[in-house]
């Protein structure tokens, strides 16, 4: 048991709620939110080392032992995801910082940057399915606030669709736990693990775990993504890039969680309903990212690709398969940010977003161009990038559990994300340029530095493999083996007793 | 008793699923705000009723009502008046924006 597993969740809900007093005092703004998420990120990065040598960590609030209260549970996945999300929004603040406006710097924008992040954190962390759901809706009230922040029309309409679809979701979420409830009795997550595993998981249960994978497909944009082009290109490129960073981690990290933990014991309806929809995901993100033309559109649809990808390894559960999703996870969260934020500069710089209306780019700007090809690289899966290393697992994971099919879809749909990303390239950066030198915007160092950093950041999760493969490792064995999860949340005696 | 929170759940279901489907804002509104009620009686219902017991139990007490159930729904409902309040002043803004009271004309409007 310790205390510091609540800081990644308590660091960023603190700052956000002192900074609101803050309003006008934009140094105060930007340095403390820097620091809260630099420091949640620290955080992370401590506790992993410290699961290392002593196992799952544990936080019962109030004292109270499990299954009775609430608690954190912080094993080696959780953190990985929760050090990843700290460190991706911490490189978005520094590009917000330099382009985000006076405006929305008034308007509290960091302050709800924070609060998502504490939600991200929290849902990471939970170990009660309840304070799940409640996490999810810190984190979507936030992000419901920064998708309308600016008031622009297309914003508040696609705000409406999202706001409206997720609130729907959450009260199918609702559901699921109340049945859930009705048939278990309890909320906690290793203790529904072991009731589940008692009963057997009958067809009651099965049909729960269904309208979980319903609530948690909405979240993460697997298969049921409709909602998720239009309200990821609608903000500014740095709240986008949060979005398309954590927010359908977040639906992944519970699918995982959920159907390594406590519904794993009829794989034959679940898994593969899983491993269909994932599939359906990633022809649909493949055929919607080579059909538009808005830069923002396509970046979109490679989320949504992402989302198929990381969720074919869930699909064909076994432990190679686990480690190359958890690589994926954390290369994307790197990758999808750069990016957005590339993206976004392309945008910004020329004030035009069709594929078709800017050309030559890399005459302009040559560090901007190479830095959104390292992205296209990286996403694509070439060595010594992060997607690499993630592929080959997975590659390795699907061979073993002899899923060709989806095998063959993930890495055909490698090669339209190429294609898709190729396309802007080719379009936007090679050819005649048409930003003369003397009306070309100036592209500030400081505005370029956070693409950077992740793209350092990127390489880094590919050369430093090694380096992460222990806690990829330990993570994967945990999700494959739930006793050792369920053993470091419930005691012995508590076991038995019940 | 539980059959008839149950059905009452349902018929509350269904009146939302109809709000739900209309194109009005205030519509989906009003639907998703009843959909969250039928859901917070329902895990009432799941916790089981216990006919007006207190949900605190003494050492000894023989009879009592889950309290589990009880704690959820209130966070719930404060999460369901948060989210409401948000969704209708959206709506309002859109309305201030566009002068439509549906998401058809808003669109017809950026179509044009």
């Amino acid at each position: 048991m310790t205390n510091v597993l609540v800081l990644p969740v308590l660091i960023p809900l603190l700052t956000a709620i002192v900074l609101t007093f803050f309003r006008n005092s934009f140094i105060m703004q930007r340095s403390l939110s820097f620091l809260a998420t630099a420091g949640s990120a620290g955080i992370g990065v401590y506790l992993l080392l410290k699961i290392q040598s002593e196992g799952i960590l544990r936080l019962d609030f109030g004292g109270w032992k499990p299954p009775y209260g609430i608690l954190f549970v912080g094993d080696s996945f959780a953190l990985l995801l929760v050090t990843a999300a700290a460190t991706v929004t911490s490189i978005i603040l520094l590009y917000a910082f330099s382009t985000i406006g006076e405006a929305f710097e008034r308007m509290y924008v960091y302050p709800f940057m924070l609060f998502l992040l504490a939600g991200v954190n929290g849902s990471f962390l939970t170990g009660d399915i309840f304070n799940l759901f409640v996490c999810f809706e810190v984190m979507l009230l936030a992000s419901y606030a920064l998708l309308i922040l600016g008031g622009r029309k297309v914003q508040l309409v696609e705000a409406f669709t999202y706001i409206t679809i997720n609130v729907l979701a959450s009260w199918f979420f609702l559901l699921a736990i109340a049945y859930l409830y009705g048939a278990t009795g309890t909320l906690n997550m290793a203790q529904l693990a072991v009731r589940v595993t008692e009963s057997g998981q009958g067809p009651v249960l099965t049909l729960i775990s269904l309208i979980f994978l319903l609530v948690f497909s909405l979240k993460a944009g697997l298969l049921l993504y409709f909602w998720l082009p239009g309200s990821y290109s609608a903000p500014p490129a740095a709240i986008a890039a949060l979005f398309g960073a954590l927010l359908t981690k977040v639906g992944i990290y519970a699918l995982i969680r959920m159907f390594t933990l406590v519904f794993h014991h009829s794989p034959e309806i679940t898994q593969s309903i899983i491993g269909i929809m994932a599939a359906l995901t990633l022809i649909g993100g493949s055929i919607g990212a080579l059909s538009s033309r808005d830069i923002r559109q396509i970046i979109a649809y490679n989320v949504v690709i992402a989302v198929g990808f990381i969720l074919v390894g869930l699909a064909a559960g076994n432990e190679v398969a686990l480690q190359g999703s958890i690589y994926y996870v954390l290369h994307d969260m790197a990758v999808k940010a750069m990016l957005f934020l590339a993206g976004g500069l392309m945008i910004s710089l020329t004030g035009k977003a069709k594929i078709g209306e800017i050309s030559g780019l890399l005459r302009n700007y040559p560090a901007l161009g190479w830095l959104f090809f390292v992205a296209m690289l990286s996403l694509t899966g070439i060595p010594p990038f992060s997607g690499f290393i993630g592929k080959v697992l997975l590659g390795e994971g699907l061979i073993e559990a002899e899923t060709f099919v989806l095998l063959t879809l993930a890495f055909v749909s490698s090669l339209f994300v190429l294609y898709s990303l190729l396309r802007i390239f080719l379009n936007c950066f090679m050819g005649e340029a048409i930003i003369g030198s003397e009306e070309q915007a100036v592209l500030k160092k400081r505005t370029l530095l956070p693409i950077v950093l992740l793209g350092i950041l990127t390489l880094a999760i590919g050369i430093g493999a090694d380096v992460l493969a222990p806690f990829v490792n330990d993570a994967a064995a945990t999700l494959i083996d739930p006793q050792s999860y369920i053993n470091a949340v419930l005691d012995k005696e508590a076991l038995l007793k019940n | 008793m539980e059959t008839l929170i149950t059905l009452l759940v349902g018929v509350l279901v269904m009146v939302a699923v109809y709000l739900l489907l209309s194109r009005n804002f205030v519509r989906i509104i009003l639907g998703t705000a009843i959909l969250s009620h039928a859901i917070h009686l329902l895990i009432l219902a799941m916790g089981g009723l216990k006919k007006g017991d207190a949900p605190l139990l003494t050492e000894e007490g023989s009879t009592y009502s889950d309290a589990l159930p009880q704690a959820l729904i209130l966070t719930a409902i404060v999460i369901s008046f948060a989210v409401t309040a948000f969704l209708l002043v959206l709506a309002y803004r859109i309305y201030r924006e566009t002068g439509a009271d549906n998401l058809d004309d808003v669109r017809r409007e950026f179509d044009d």
